[in-house]
C-alpha cells in the first residue's frame, strides 16, 4: 500500500513537471504572436516608447487601415489563385490516380515513376528557366504565371496520396456499376469521388497551405501590385507603410488568420494529409 | 474499339503533361543554362563551359553560403528532429492526459503562417530599439546583453535559424506524434509487464518502431535546410555584407539583381545535386529494409 502511494506521488510530481515544461513551450510559441497583436493595437509613439507596455487606447482602426490600404486586394488575389490552382491540382491528380489504378496502361510504371520523381525536384532548380518560359509564353506577371507552376509542382504529392487511397477501394463496387451501364467517367464521378471525400479534403487543405503561403514563385513571376498574393503583398506593404509600423504589424496578423482559423476547424483533415504525405514523401 | 483503348490515357495525360512541362523541362533547361552566360532581357547566350561553376566555387561568398546552409541543417536536425521528437514522446506518454491535443495544436500553429509574414514579424522581434527581445532584456535589467541581432554579422544567420526552429519544430512534433500513435499497444503492454519505465520504453520500443518516420523527418529537414530562401530574403537578404548568404538567396540575387542567369543556374544545379542525393539515400535506405 505504502509503495503504491509513493509511486503515485512520484507520478504526480512528474506530471506537474511535464505540464510546466509543455506550458512553457506554449508560452514560447505564443509570445511573439501576442507581442505582435499587442503592438498592432498601439500608436507608433507607444510602440517606440515601450513595446512591452499596454496601449492607452486600443487602436483597432489600425486593422481597418491595413485592410483598406492594400491587404484587401492581396487577399482577393490569393483567393483567386488558390481556388483555381487547388481545383486543378485535385482534378488532374485524381484523374491521374484513377487512370493509373483502374486501367492496364502500357508503361504505367514508368509514368508513375516520372510523376512521383517530381516530388524530389525543388522549385529553386526550376526558377530561372520557368521565368524564361513564362516570359516566352507571355504569361509573366499574370495569375497564370503562378497557377500553372503551382498545379505542376503539387500534382506529384497529391497524385501519390490519392493513388494509395484509390488502390484500397474494392473493385466490386465498380463491377456492379459497369453492369448498370456506367461508363468510366460516371464511375469516377459517382463512385470513386464520393468514397474519396475524406482523402480529397486532406489533399485540399495541405495544398492550400502550400499555395496560400508560397513566396518564391510569387516574388519572381509577378510584378504588378494589383495581382500580388498575400505573402509578397506583405513585403510591398512594408515598403508602402514605411514608418507606420503598427499598421504593418496589423497587416501581418490579418494575413496569418485564415489558415490558422481553418486549421482549428479542420484539424483532422490537416493532420491526416500532412502525415500521409510525409510518411512516403 | 480504338476510342476505348485511348480513354485511360486521357485520364493520365493532363497531370503527366503538366509535370513534364512545368517541372521537368525547366529542371533540364536549368542544367543546360548552367553552361551558358545569359541575361534575362535578351535571347543571346554564349557557351562558357564550366566557367559558371568555376566562378561559383571560387567566389568568396561560396564558403560562407555552404557554412550557413550546414548550420541550418545541423541546428534544425538537433532542434526540430531531436527536440521535436522528445516533445512528441512526452506528449504521448501517459502523463499528459487531455491537454495533449491542445499542446500539439499550439506547437503546430507557426507552421501555418507564411514564411514572409514570419520573417517580417521577426525583423520586429529582433529590432534593436523597439524589438521584443531587447525590450525584454532591458525590462529585467540585463541591458548588457542587448544586441543588434540581425544587424550583427556574427549573429544574423543564427537569429534566422532560431526563427525557423520556432516556426517548424511543432511540425516535426506533429509528424512524430502520429508515428508514435501508430505503435501497437501490444508492444507497450509487453514493455509495461516487463517493468520498463517510460524512458526505457521510449528508447527501446517506440523509437525503433517509429524509425521510418524519424528518417523521413530528417530527410525533410535536411532538404529544407539546403532549399532555404524566404527566411533569409525577408529578414536580412543575406546581409550584413554576405554574412547570412545561403545558396537560395545567392541564386535569386544572381538571376534577378545581377542579371547573371548562368551563375544562378549553376547554383541551381548544386541545389539539385544535394537535394536529389538526399532523396535517393532515403529511397535506398527505405527499400533495403534497413529502416
Amino acid at each position: 500500500m505504502e509503495t503504491k502511494q509513493k509511486v503515485t506521488s512520484k507520478n504526480l510530481i512528474l506530471k506537474i513537471l511535464i505540464h510546466l515544461f509543455l506550458l512553457s513551450l506554449v508560452g514560447f510559441i505564443f509570445l511573439p504572436m501576442l507581442w505582435l497583436i499587442l503592438n498592432s493595437l498601439k500608436t507608433n509613439n507607444e510602440l517606440f516608447a515601450n513595446s512591452l507596455a499596454l496601449p492607452e487606447v486600443w487602436q483597432f482602426h489600425n486593422y481597418v487601415i491595413a485592410w483598406s490600404k492594400g491587404l484587401f486586394a492581396y487577399f482577393k488575389n490569393s483567393v483567386i489563385v488558390s481556388a483555381i490552382a487547388l481545383s486543378f491540382i485535385l482534378l488532374f491528380s485524381s484523374f491521374f490516380a484513377y487512370g493509373l489504378t483502374r486501367f492496364k496502361l502500357k508503361g504505367s510504371n514508368l509514368i508513375f515513376f516520372v510523376v512521383l520523381g517530381g516530388m524530389a525536384l525543388s522549385e529553386q532548380v526550376a526558377l530561372v528557366p520557368l521565368y524564361k518560359i513564362l516570359q516566352t509564353l507571355h504569361l509573366y506577371n499574370t495569375y497564370l504565371a503562378l497557377i500553372l507552376p503551382y498545379i505542376a509542382f503539387r500534382i506529384p504529392f497529391t497524385a501519390f496520396l490519392l493513388r494509395s487511397y484509390f488502390i484500397s477501394i474494392p473493385k466490386e463496387l465498380e463491377e456492379a456499376a459497369v453492369i448498370d451501364g456506367y461508363n468510366s467517367l460516371q464511375i469516377f464521378t459517382k463512385i470513386i469521388v464520393p468514397i474519396s471525400k475524406p482523402v480529397l479534403s486532406s489533399c485540399a487543405i495541405v495544398n492550400l497551405n502550400f499555395v496560400w503561403n508560397e513566396f518564391l514563385f510569387a516574388n519572381v513571376f509577378l510584378e504588378s501590385k494589383s495581382i500580388m498574393t498575400i505573402p509578397i503583398g506583405l513585403m510591398s506593404f512594408k515598403g508602402d507603410m514605411k514608418a507606420d509600423y503598427t499598421v504593418m504589424l496589423a497587416g501581418i496578423a490579418v494575413a496569418s488568420i485564415p489558415l490558422i482559423a481553418l486549421f482549428i476547424c479542420m484539424q483532422k483533415q490537416f493532420v491526416r494529409g500532412l502525415t500521409a504525405g510525409a510518411v512516403k514523401g | 474499339m480504338k476510342k476505348k483503348k485511348l480513354t485511360p490515357y486521357l485520364y493520365v495525360l493532363p497531370g503527366l503533361l503538366m509535370v513534364l512541362s512545368f517541372v521537368y523541362i525547366p529542371v533540364v533547361a536549368n542544367f543546360f543554362y548552367s553552361f551558358f552566360r545569359l541575361s534575362s532581357y535578351s535571347v543571346d547566350k554564349k557557351f562558357v563551359g564550366f566557367d559558371n561553376f568555376v566562378r561559383l566555387f571560387t567566389n568568396e561568398a561560396f564558403p560562407i553560403m555552404i557554412r550557413n546552409n550546414l548550420y541550418y541543417c545541423i541546428i534544425s536536425l538537433i532542434v526540430q528532429v531531436g527536440f521535436g521528437t522528445f516533445v512528441a514522446l512526452m506528449l504521448e506518454s501517459k502523463l499528459t492526459g487531455r491537454l495533449r491535443n491542445f499542446y500539439r495544436n499550439v506547437y503546430f500553429i507557426p507552421a501555418l503562417i507564411s514564411l514572409s509574414a514570419v520573417g517580417l514579424l521577426f525583423t520586429f522581434v529582433y529590432s534593436p530599439d523597439l524589438g521584443l527581445i531587447n525590450n525584454f532584456l532591458e525590462s529585467i535589467g540585463l541591458e548588457q546583453y542587448t544586441q543588434v541581432w540581425l544587424g550583427d554579422s556574427k549573429l544574423a544567420i543564427f537569429c534566422i535559424i532560431a526563427m525557423s526552429q520556432w516556426q517548424f519544430t511543432g511540425y516535426i512534433t506533429l509528424l512524430m506524434v502520429v508515428a508514435i500513435q501508430s505503435v501497437s499497444t501490444d508492444y507497450l503492454e509487453a514493455a509495461k509487464i516487463d517493468g520498463a519505465g517510460p524512458i526505457r520504453t521510449a528508447v527501446n520500443i517506440i523509437i525503433p518502431l517509429a524509425k521510418e518516420q524519424l528518417l523521413v523527418c530528417s530527410i525533410i529537414t535536411i532538404i529544407g535546410a539546403f532549399k532555404v530562401f524566404t527566411e533569409v530574403y525577408s529578414t536580412t537578404s543575406g546581409g550584413p555584407g554576405k554574412s547570412s548568404q545561403v545558396l537560395g538567396t545567392y541564386l535569386y540575387q544572381n538571376a534577378f539583381l545581377h542579371d547573371d542567369m548562368g551563375m544562378a543556374a549553376a547554383t541551381g544545379v548544386l541545389i539539385f545535386i544535394i537535394t536529389v542525393t538526399v532523396s535517393i539515400i532515403q529511397i535506398k535506405v527505405t527499400k533495403s529494409g534497413e529502416v
